[in-house]
């Protein structure tokens, strides 16, 4: 059994992380409507405000509400849910501490803007608290006692579209955060429960780059703060991965100068061209462009084999993405074990 | 795609003049915002280089850079000093300017803050406050006010001919603006006068029963211990405010003269030219001005008058014919990257169309990354060109 047959049972909270630009919120919505095939309920949480998902699904901006996204083509549901920290903190009084009065008092005094926008800290824990609370969830609870251990769990997985790889580390590992602020008391035994779910098994964090030298350079750093903070890290994702249109023989000779542009123009006259020659000067700059960047991808490939971490791929869509193509890419992650 | 489309550049706007920009004496502070990972840090740096080269003194702040590009400018750690960058000579012989750079360390700027705001025993206090060491560490909003107060700084100091500034790759990297009024909101909140305020004086008495019940409230999610740590930051911390909203307001009032100038930095992809729209219209709003787009990462192909599906369908024929491999890949290599360059072209045209107002400097695609000095002049090479 490959690490991702495992994860696909043991894993119930994906974080799905990466350097802006490197498609994080497709690859995250992929990995949902991937996860969720086969019948199973997963729910797609973002936590940046930026509505990323709505976008991606061509659908208009999400509430602070779980709701129906996508159906996968071989059976199963997609819930989203954009959540913020404000409203995730009156869902928190209201569940725990039946305080719904209070926090309309509280945001009336400005003590929610400052919860969530002042004290360091705060927004994490409610983000990371509300994903974690939806892992743990089960059927047939009362709001009260959400944690008790009987019924069945009301996702089979949540996926989180969380902040990018700078921050990931720092954004899980909120209980250090809040230790260093509350010893004791309500927040500080919340952290603690965030935290367990977080560390264990259940949660893995997925790492997106692309084969350039940034993103790669980040994902490196950030799997070391992951692995530091004692959390479990799932997957490399390498996102927009164009197709090998020569074999590696003839790269490593355009490499290293040596391009046959007689057999190139020669294929152009066959094909019809009348400019051949200086259609085939352009097409052979393209080829050395192409060459560089090959062998620059595969010196990247060569310093993530290093961390020795399953890897899955998706390919560039050229066309852009959208709804469409997230079903493309979800399948890719099916073939791969996801 | 329409042939159209491969060889024109479409309704492109205006061209942005950076050189001209950089090289204007009246320019004294450029301002690089845009979404993560559009290349602004790489564009913040190569505008410092292409400033100095046209003789100008620059400083380029910029805020936890990739480290090969942080190395590629000399720095080696977080450190609020500007250091000089040694810059290699051009074709032209030695660099007629000079250029320094400067990585924001957040804690370090607002430890300076309260160091010189308040008296040694009160910056004391406040330096050992367990809230205030997480405030300055960690909280999600201290990045871009200590930039912003980093910039009035360097500003105020008068020892810069032109500073540029690299925006912390936030959420809404604007948040950089929202820094005076936030703060102000924080300082003005009901909460904090009641945080602030003994027990039994003036607040409490003003607010009546409310209050007793808020803090309770926040003292039993929190805990009493965090409250009070609060409590005892807000008495210590006010003076130290006063001074800093009033820099913070300066420096915004500085943004919006004659003399400013914001960059909106991305790349022809959807994301992030959405986010380029949405700095366009924020700085619009707010009256701050905006020099021009930088549009990084560009692809153009070598054939621009051969469309994706003529290319298409000759490495087809090809293919029919048999032993011309090279030729059709080498064309179906061409093809993928035509499709890149129209994708690319009509998202820049749907831009140009929304803000024709905008000019907007346009930089290639490299097939590999930058991480020295020499690259970084060939993008400030690039940009002037635009």
């Amino acid at each position: 059994m490959s690490a991702r047959d495992r994860d696909r049972d043991a894993v119930r909270l994906h974080v799905v992380t990466g350097k802006g630009g490197t498609g994080k919120t497709t690859v995250a919505a992929s990995l949902a409507l991937a996860l969720a095939s086969g019948g199973r309920t997963v729910l797609l949480v973002e936590v940046e405000g930026r509505q990323g998902v709505a976008r991606l699904f061509g659908t208009g901006p999400l509430p602070y509400e779980e709701r129906e996204i996508a159906a996968p083509f071989e059976g199963g549901r997609v819930r989203a849910l954009a959540a913020d920290a404000e409203s995730a903190l009156l869902e928190y009084l209201e569940m725990f501490y039946g305080m719904r009065r209070a926090g309309q008092v509280l945001t009336r005094f400005g003590a929610v803007d400052f919860a969530t926008t002042i004290a360091p800290g705060m927004r994490d824990v409610l983000l990371t608290g509300k994903a974690t609370e939806a892992v743990r969830r089960r059927t047939g609870e009362r709001r009260r006692s959400r944690d008790s251990d009987t019924g069945r769990h009301v996702y089979d997985a949540v996926v989180m579209d969380a902040p990018p790889t700078g921050r990931i580390a720092q954004f899980l590992n909120v209980n250090a955060e809040v230790a260093g602020l509350a010893r004791v008391g309500p927040i500080r035994h919340h952290a603690d429960k965030v935290m367990a779910t977080i560390r264990s098994a259940q949660t893995a964090v997925h790492f997106v780059t692309v084969l350039e030298e940034m993103p790669a350079q980040e994902t490196l750093d950030g799997i070391g703060e992951i692995r530091a903070a004692g959390l479990n890290v799932g997957s490399i994702v390498v996102n927009m991965v164009r197709p090998p249109f020569f074999p590696d023989p003839v790269l490593g000779s355009v490499a290293e100068g040596r391009f046959d542009t007689d057999a190139l123009v020669r294929g152009l006259k066959a094909a019809g061209f009348e400019d051949a020659e200086e259609t085939a000067r352009g097409l052979a700059r393209e080829v050395g462009e192409h060459a560089l960047r090959v062998a620059g991808e595969s010196a990247i490939r060569a310093r993530l084999d290093v961390l020795d971490l399953p890897r899955l791929q998706l390919p560039l869509l050229s066309g852009g993405v959208g709804p469409d193509a997230l079903h493309v890419l979800a399948g890719r992650l099916r073939e791969q074990g996801v | 795609m329409s042939a159209e489309s491969a060889q024109g550049r479409g309704r492109a706007a205006a061209r942005f003049d950076v050189d001209g920009l950089l090289a204007d004496r009246g320019t004294r502070i450029v301002v690089c915002c845009g979404a993560g990972g559009v290349g602004k840090t790489t564009t913040a740096a190569a505008m410092g280089v292409r400033a100095a080269e046209a003789g100008r003194d620059a400083v380029v702040i910029t805020v936890d850079p990739a480290r090969r590009l942080a190395q590629s400018m000399g720095l080696r750690e977080l450190d609020n000093t500007p250091r000089p960058v040694e810059l290699p000579e051009t074709g032209r012989g030695a660099v007629p300017g000079s250029l320094h750079a400067m990585m924001l360390d957040m804690k370090r700027t607002f430890d300076e803050i309260v160091e010189a705001h308040a008296d040694p025993e009160r910056a004391r206090q406040i330096l050992a406050n367990p809230f205030y060491q997480s405030l300055s560490s960690s909280f999600s909003g201290t990045q871009e006010y200590m930039a912003m107060e980093k910039l009035g700084q360097l500003r105020e100091s008068g020892d810069w001919d032109l500073i540029i500034v690299d925006t912390p790759p936030s959420r809404s990297a604007l948040d950089f603006l929202d820094a005076p009024e936030r703060l102000g909101r924080f300082l003005d909140s009901r909460l904090i006068r009641i945080l602030g305020a003994p027990p039994a004086t003036g607040a409490f008495r003003v607010l009546g029963a409310g209050v007793g019940m808020v803090t309770g409230v926040i003292a039993k999610i929190v805990g009493a211990q965090v409250l009070k740590d609060v409590q005892s930051f807000v008495a210590a911390f006010d003076a130290v405010f006063g001074g800093f909203q009033e820099r913070a307001e300066r420096t915004y009032r500085l943004l919006q003269e004659r003399g400013t100038g914001f960059v909106v930095v991305a790349a022809p992809e959807d994301d992030a030219l959405r986010e380029a729209e949405f700095f366009i219209e924020r700085l619009r709003d707010d009256r701050m001005p905006l020099a021009g787009i930088v549009l990084n990462r560009v692809h153009r192909t070598a054939v621009p008058d051969l469309p994706e599906q003529a290319a298409t369908a000759a490495a087809a024929e090809l293919d029919r014919l048999g032993d011309h491999a090279l030729a059709a890949a080498a064309l179906r290599l061409h093809a993928e990257q035509a499709r890149v360059q129209d994708r690319e072209q009509w998202l820049m045209d749907r831009l140009a169309a929304a803000h024709p107002e905008v000019p907007a400097a346009e930089v290639p695609a490299r097939p590999e990354d930058v991480h020295d000095l020499v690259g970084l002049a060939e993008i400030g090479r690039a940009l002037g060109e635009g």
